[in-house]
């Protein structure tokens, strides 16, 4: 009997997914800031329904009362999360608010699935980085030095990815993270979001050569450092970010093509030097060649999001724990899995919808530097998305790094909480100027 | 994105508002707002991209990439679907699970050993059919409704049935014909590669594998039931490699390969070394067509000699020596080990297919398929539709095209060759026939002091091939005596 109930409800999780979606779409449509709140209203209705439906198959199945409580907990912290925060600023961007839950939402569901010890643990980590985060649209409105400091931003990122560098224990081959007081995080996390603020300060100065020569080399330490960690994912990022950052900031296309043709050639000669980059490529290329080794984790992946198909096994009907690491970089294919391909369509156009409510923030803001720092974490927040959904389909080589807000880890939580919070505080601002001026 | 958006995201309407700013700052607005939007798009477009991807993931590469023997979750599906049957091409039943009335599943094989190696084995693992067509017998095509109310009543739903390409009675006459021999015989119909049997020996009961599982698999078993002879057992090729030295021979003199003469006392002396013919017979003065119909040792390891070593190993790798076959059952790579440096006694051996070549009898069919269609071979398949347990049609398997190994003319030629060899040859077994036949046989020596072990590779009616066969029986002696007598009773049934 549950087998059935598990099966019909993974129809409408989908269904609530897709209907989701649809109001993160129609948002953009909208130009009357009514009918936004509208479909932003609708937005929470289906978030909470699907929610509930979600938690009922997990109780169900479980029958666990620590289920219960953990999804009342849930509820909690959304309306507040919600609520709170127009009361806090009043001009908060709502669909982005929205979205955030979601995604938390889909990623505390599956977790709990996974491992219920840890959703717990992430849920915790949720709340402290939503509410102390918070604080960051107060700031960005108050404190005019943020765009003074560029060498702060600089040397605080390169000396953390130093840090790392020499301290770090390896994680799957590459040295990530970073143990201060029995917690472990992981500094470039961080260090994303402190680059994008060093090369918008950079560029707000100034544009010239010798300022572009500054920054590029500044940012090429970063990455380097980041190569020799064998974070192949976080130095794609940044590369990549820091490519459209120069791109937006000087209208220079010989930066953009020169920048890329560098990039293709240095990703060629890492593919010949170093022996973890051509295992990832081959078992890209043909992981089935070695499927009980370095091709193992894809073929997971794939047997997963295959067996699932677009309509997917249904809660615990799966086998998403065979995956390694599916919790953090491959939990895309557990969800794609159990709650269908479709689900999971919906859950990148949703990632797409995100992003392009960064982008419209960054088209607004007067001031290159606020319109560079949104922009350049949107461009961060869009790769990291490609990356991890690309390399979990085998669209493109696995490069290990998290889906923001689905993933397991308590760093990418909070730099994914900073991110979005200072695209807050940028649309805050920009509304409250509307409101004053216009 | 749609064109609403793209208004909205794109210059002008924001920025005139900011009437207070100076121009310059407005227009370095202007631009950067654009190349956002530039930069955007290309992101909308990888992302779309990627969801195309995604979606012929789930709807094309899906099957295939599922149904994988290291794919544990198929294993789930058992938990609500009665594993389908596998059925011969006339619909005999060559495995079924049978439900008690507690509920519990035996996995039944009615004809015993006859079909243990090609529809395989469940239990201990899965082999043959079982694994290759694990996805369909464990997923349902039965009306919706109909699974529904199972699932609701807690019961199973019946799982799609295979019908193979296998033919009950060639793999019987196979079967009865290989008698207590060691060995293998596999038969395709070579214009569509279709497989109609595959009978190895010595073979199984899968009926009551988990019980003989452990003296199957001890060390001080040696005769290797589980093998699948047929696809996996690589055995020297003997004279049925007179075949690609022939084609080798062809190529190399075009025009006058027909003006070659031996003479044949039934021992050829090259320097230190001697080749013999079988049993040391003296084949008298022979031409080529005679040489390769009488499999005369001398003359071919003299044709050998006189060939270009670098051609010949691109022309046994056009061949698939040492290639991946497109066979999806496991299997063995074949090997042409010969290169350009080798040394008079090994050119010699290699010549009459003895020396280090190994070939799977699954191979030399392919090969002997492709010269009979014309050059071209067929992918061999063993399913060939899938239907529900109601007798829906689910999915059908049709012939494809795995490309030229030779060209028609070669096929032509050689095509003569092996009629000749059934005409006045070796392959006398099948001279009066009721219908045309083309062959070759083979006596490969592998251990001094034992009987060699007999080939044939051949196909039948030579106007327009039905099918093929190869045949090899372990230590069975003569090719023309052992083996060629198995392929005509192939023959004889399937043409009737």
């Amino acid at each position: 009997m549950l087998n059935i109930i598990i099966d019909v409800s993974k129809y409408f999780m989908i269904l609530f997914a897709a209907i989701y979606t649809y109001y993160n779409f129609s948002y953009f449509r909208y130009s009357e800031m009514e009918e936004k709140h509208r479909a932003c209203a609708g937005q929470i209705r289906v978030l909470f329904v699907f929610h509930a439906l979600a938690y009922g198959i997990l109780y169900l199945k479980t029958q666990e009362l620590r289920v219960a409580v953990f999804y009342v907990a849930q509820v909690v912290f959304f309306l507040l999360y919600i609520y709170l925060f127009r009361l806090l600023y009043k001009h908060v961007s709502r669909v982005l608010v929205n979205n955030v839950c979601f995604l938390s939402c889909v990623g505390l569901v599956i977790l709990t699935r996974l491992n219920f010890d840890r959703a717990v643990r992430q849920f915790v980590i949720l709340v402290l980085s939503a509410f102390v985060t918070w604080l960051i649209p107060f700031v960005i409105d108050r404190v005019w030095q943020l765009s003074k400091i560029p060498w702060v931003y600089g040397i605080a990122g390169v000396v953390l990815l130093l840090v790392v560098l020499v301290l770090g224990s390896i994680t799957y081959g590459a040295q990530l993270s970073i143990e201060i007081g029995g917690i472990r995080f992981q500094p470039s996390e961080f260090v994303k979001i402190s680059f994008v603020f060093f090369v918008a300060t950079m560029f707000y100065r100034s544009t010239s050569f010798r300022q572009v020569c500054i920054t590029t080399a500044m940012a090429a330490l970063h990455v380097l450092i980041l190569i020799a960690s064998r974070d192949l994912g976080g130095a794609l990022i940044f590369f990549l970010t820091y490519l459209c950052m120069l791109f937006v900031a000087t209208d220079n296309w010989g930066y953009l093509v020169g920048g890329l043709g560098i990039g293709a050639g240095g990703a060629l000669l890492a593919a010949k030097l170093f022996t973890h980059v051509a295992v990832r490529v081959s078992a890209w290329l043909n992981p089935w060649a070695d499927i009980d080794n370095t091709g193992y984790q894809i073929t997971q992946s794939l047997f997963a999001i295959g067996t699932g198909g677009w309509f997917g096994m249904g809660l615990y009907q799966g086998m998403p724990k065979r995956i390694p690491v599916v919790e953090k970089d491959f939990v895309f294919a557990a969800i794609s899995e159990e709650m269908g391909g479709l689900f999971a369509l919906c859950l990148i156009l949703i990632c797409l919808g995100c992003f392009l409510q960064l982008i419209l923030v960054a088209n607004q803001m007067q001031a290159m530097f606020y319109k560079l720092i949104a922009f350049g974490l949107g461009i961060e927040y869009i790769v990291q998305v490609f990356l991890t959904v690309g390399g979990v389909t085998k669209f493109i080589p696995s490069t290990g790094v998290t889906l923001p807000f689905v993933s397991y880890g308590g760093s990418s939580v909070l730099s994914t909480f900073i991110m979005f919070h200072v695209i807050q505080g940028l649309y805050i601002l920009k509304r409250n100027e509307e409101e004053e001026f216009g | 994105m749609d064109k609403k958006n793209a208004k909205k995201l794109g210059v002008g309407k924001k920025t005139k508002k900011a009437e207070g700013k100076k121009k310059t700052v407005q227009r370095t607005g202007d631009k950067a707002n654009r190349n956002i939007l530039l930069v955007t798009y290309v992101f909308v477009f990888l992302f779309l991209a990627l969801i195309l991807y995604f979606s012929y993931f789930l709807t094309i590469q899906r099957d295939s990439v599922i149904n994988n023997a290291y794919n544990a979750r198929l294993d789930s599906f058992a938990d609500r679907i009665v594993r389908g049957r596998i059925l011969g091409s006339g619909y005999e039943v060559l495995a079924e699970t049978k439900v008690g009335e507690d509920g519990s599943e035996q996995r039944s094989y009615p004809y015993q050993n006859l079909f243990a190696h090609v529809v395989g084995y469940t239990g201990k693992g899965k082999t043959g059919l079982e694994t290759l067509a694990n996805f369909y017998l464990l997923s349902s095509h039965t009306n919706l409704a109909e699974q529904a109310y199972h699932e609701l009543m807690g019961q199973k739903s019946q799982g799609d049935d295979v019908v193979t390409t296998l033919n009950v009675q060639l793999q019987q006459l196979a079967y009865d014909a290989l008698g207590n021999k060691r060995g293998a015989v596999v038969a395709m119909e070579p214009d569509t590669g279709k497989i109609l049997a595959m009978v190895s020996k010595p073979d199984f009961n899968p009926n009551t594998i988990a019980a003989d599982w452990e003296n199957m698999v001890s060390a001080d078993n040696s005769s290797g039931q589980l093998l699948n002879r047929a696809t996996q057992g690589l055995y020297p090729p003997g004279s049925t490699f007179k075949i690609v030295t022939a084609l080798e021979y062809m190529r190399e003199h075009p025009n006058d390969y027909k003006d070659f003469l031996y003479d044949c006392s039934g021992l050829l002396t090259e320097g230190e070394y001697q080749i013999r013919c079988y049993h040391g017979e003296a084949h008298g003065q022979v031409n080529f067509v005679d040489s390769f119909a009488q499999s005369c040792n001398g003359a071919f390891a003299t044709m050998g000699l006189s060939l270009d070593l670098g051609k010949w190993k691109s022309l046994s790798e056009e061949l698939l020596f040492g290639k991946e076959l497109p066979l999806s059952l496991a299997y063995n790579k074949s090997s042409f080990v010969m290169g350009t440096g080798a040394d008079t006694w090994e050119i010699l051996q290699t010549s009459i297919g003895q020396g280090g070549t190994q070939i799977t009898p699954m191979h030399n069919l392919l090969i002997t398929a492709a010269i009979a269609n014309g050059g071209v071979l067929m992918k061999p398949y063993l399913i060939d539709h899938v239907e529900s347990a109601v007798g829906q049609s689910v999915k059908k398997f049709t012939p494809s095209t795995y490309g030229s190994l030779l060209t028609a003319e070669e096929s032509a030629q050689l095509t003569e060759l092996m009629q000749e060899v059934v005409k006045t040859g070796t392959g006398s077994a099948l001279r009066d026939a009721s219908y045309t036949a083309a062959g070759k046989t083979g006596s490969a020596e592998f251990e001094t002091g034992k009987e060699s072990h007999a080939w044939f590779v051949g196909f039948a009616p030579v106007e327009n091939p039905k099918i093929a066969v190869c045949v090899i029986v372990e230590e069975g002696g003569s090719g023309g005596r052992a083996a060629a007598p198995i392929a005509r009773k192939l023959m004889d049934a399937y043409l009737e």
